[in-house]
């Protein structure tokens, strides 16, 4: 907990400080009934890697088509540099979008998919065939720069439609779902090459990802969208520990969940008791308690929060889960313990955290 | 891939035979059909051109070159040249006036892109003569067209637009317009609009991703459509006949004289097979540029 509070206002200073390169104020669009994006405001700083995070549908593939243009606000302003991008036409505006579905052109090759936007630059010969040539080494796709898309295997698509978008080098990238179709070992390769151009060309992204491992590891910052509208726009660290909600510590990592009412000092949850936890903003009348698995201690039985039988234990290498049943609770509670667990299925245990670990958020899910 | 292919043959082999059998019994009707009431009796005209034309009509069985010969004499040759191009012109103008209305007809919503293809079908629910006839009515002096430019003032005597070669190419294109339209309507529906969007994103203005990305990936639907244009075009002579006024010959007059009029059945039969050589040739290189184009198949 302490240390969130360390980086959160941090974060918050060099935001606030310098002008955002990316404004994005009160945007919405419909699709008939479908609100894709409703009221979205955020701010994205120069040479910043911003994550957008959500369930299948949310909007993530609507907020990036129309920052680069393809889709038109119904209303709400978005300004990149100070400047009106509404009003700029989508071939004018000094970013590149890397296509969820990578929109390869198929009557090209490989290198003249990739050369294709430094040719509408105007550069000489030379220099485009030295970029291109450089930037498929970097993907790991020299060997196939004369095959068609068609020739070549989803992932390699992918990795096409990255290198067509990176090699603008351009002030704003915009991925949609960039690694996604990779192999783990290319993909992590493919994570340090993405935080190589951030850092050394200084090139600021906006990154859709359904790796929560991934958004973690990279962004700077992310933001987590639900039914077109924006949950959270936090570190991923704070989102992590302190979720603005019910929707947002469910869709971060595991958590074991209670409803109850809030008190002084957390929630009042029927059958069990009280539950220490701090509350996240204003939450009065019902709420949800969060406290994560990594965050939740075994004890002996008759000391801690609540106790419980022993349905299940997992272990995954350097950490072990125990699934606890506990009366009166729907879902086994989770808890995380290093190394091997010792613990036997059937044997009763007791729960217990401090108020430290938990969080009592509003929302639903 | 052909690794996977390879790995597992038995599987695969017996699913691609089946197939096979089965989409050899699907062309049984359609081409009897065809071999029975088509192909056999062009092959038995087309027998005619190595013989001689009978006193009374009919046919010599004796064998001569003297029909090609006269096929390409200058008379026949000129005919033939502007058959092709009045046909050209025709499928050229086609094109113009038909890619924009494809296009915008496609990027039409749904339900009002039906009505619009419905629309540009509509007229080939009327007999063909009779469309052409309505020509006759806007062209003539004291037609539409020439009242209505006199009214208004633009002009004080009438126009000369019947019976004129631009007539001839007016009526071409207004008949087979829809057969330019439905093709190209086809493939740029097909085309991925996020294509497009591509190309603008990566800096291309809008005509120049129509020239880099739409164009050529339609160029299959545009060939298409020049070869449903050009053929009947070329052949047809009902158009040169009454918007021409009998004063444009094309190739397909003078065939249809041959076989009707003059009965000379040889000749006609050796102009018939000049015809089908050139749309032969013509369709040999669409399918080469389509396959070479396409992106689904091998290249
Ligand atoms: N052109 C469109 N017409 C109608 N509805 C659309 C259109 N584009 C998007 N939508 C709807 O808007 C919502 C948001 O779509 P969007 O593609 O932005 O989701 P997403 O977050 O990118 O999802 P995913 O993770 O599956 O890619 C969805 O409900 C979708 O059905
Ligand atoms: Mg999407």
């Amino acid at each position: 907990m302490s240390d969130t509070h360390v980086t959160t206002p941090d974060v918050e200073q060099t935001t606030g400080a310098m002008e955002p390169l990316v404004d994005i104020r009160h945007v919405s669009r419909r699709f008939g009934a479908v609100t894709a994006l409703d009221d979205v405001s955020l701010t994205i700083a120069e040479n910043e890697f911003f994550a957008l995070l959500g369930p299948s549908g949310c909007g993530k593939t609507t907020l990036l088509r129309a920052i680069a243009g393809f889709e038109r606000p119904d209303s709400g302003e978005m300004l990149l540099g100070g400047q009106d991008l509404v009003a700029l036409p989508p071939h004018r505006r000094p970013l590149n979008l890397m296509f969820q579905s990578y929109a390869l052109f198929p009557h090209m090759t490989v290198e003249a998919n990739v050369s294709y936007g430094l040719e509408q630059e105007k550069l000489p010969k030379q220099e485009i065939r030295q970029r291109v040539g450089e930037v498929l080494e970097t993907v790991g796709l020299s060997t196939t720069a004369k095959r068609r898309p068609h020739q070549l295997s989803g992932g390699q698509r992918q990795r096409v439609a990255l290198a067509r978008a990176v090699v603008k080098r351009p002030k704003l990238l915009l991925l949609d779902e960039p690694l996604s179709a990779l192999d783990r070992k290319v993909r992590s390769q493919m994570q340090l090459e993405l935080k190589r151009l951030q850092q050394e060309v200084g090139i600021t992204f906006v990154v859709v990802t359904h790796d929560q491992e991934e958004a973690m590891s990279m962004a700077d910052r992310l933001a987590v969208l639900a039914h077109g509208r924006v949950q959270q726009v936090a570190t991923p660290v704070e989102t992590y520990r302190r979720p603005a909600n019910l929707f947002v510590a469910d869709f971060i990592g595991d958590s074991n969940r209670f409803a109850g009412r809030v008190v002084d000092g957390g929630l009042h949850v029927p059958d069990v008791g009280l539950l220490p936890g701090h509350p996240v903003g204003d939450v009065t009348g019902d709420a949800h308690l969060v406290v994560r698995p990594e965050e939740t201690r075994l004890g002996a039985p008759g000391a801690g929060l609540m106790e419980g039988q022993v349905v299940e234990t997992q272990f995954f290498g350097g950490v072990s889960t125990v699934a606890v049943d506990v009366p009166g609770h729907a879902d086994p509670v989770l808890c995380a313990v290093s190394g091997v667990s010792t613990v036997e299925r059937g044997a009763t245990v007791s729960l217990h955290w401090t108020a430290d670990a938990a969080v009592v958020v509003g929302g639903s899910l | 891939m052909t690794d996977l292919i390879s790995s597992t043959p038995t599987g695969r082999g017996a699913v691609e035979r089946s197939s096979r059998w089965e989409r050899a019994a699907l062309l049984v009707p359609g081409l009897g059909y065809v071999s029975a009431f088509m192909a056999v009796p062009v092959l038995l005209v087309l027998s005619y051109v190595f013989f001689q034309r009978g006193r009374f009509g009919g046919v010599v069985y004796e064998f001569t070159w003297d029909n090609f010969a006269r096929a390409f004499s200058p008379t026949y040759r000129a005919v033939l040249v502007d058959s092709l191009v009045i046909a050209g012109a025709a499928t050229v103008l086609a094109l113009l006036i038909g890619y924009p209305v494809a296009y915008a007809i496609a990027m039409l919503p749904d339900r009002l892109r039906t009505i619009a293809l419905v629309l540009v079908v509509i007229p080939f629910w009327t007999n063909f003569l009779v469309r052409t006839y309505a020509w006759i009515v806007l062209l003539s002096n004291e037609g539409l067209v020439n009242r209505s430019l006199e009214r208004i003032g633009v002009i004080e005597d009438p126009l000369t637009l019947l019976y004129t070669r631009g007539a001839v190419v007016v009526g071409l294109v207004y008949a087979y317009l829809p057969l330019m339209i439905l093709p190209l309507y086809a493939s740029i529906s097909k085309l991925d609009p996020e294509l497009r969007e591509a190309a603008t994103n990566l800096g291309a203005s809008r005509f120049k991703a129509f020239r880099t990305v739409t164009w050529p990936l339609t160029l299959p639907g545009v060939l298409t459509g020049c070869i449903f244009v050009f053929v009947p075009s070329l052949g047809n002579f009902i158009v040169p006949e009454l918007l021409g006024g009998g004063k444009f010959v094309m190739v397909g007059n003078v065939v249809r004289d041959q076989f009707l009029k003059a009965r000379d059945w040889p000749f006609g039969a050796t102009l018939a097979l000049v015809l089908i050589v050139v749309l032969v040739a013509l369709f040999f290189v669409q399918s080469r540029v389509s396959r070479r184009l396409s992106t689904g198949g091998p290249s």
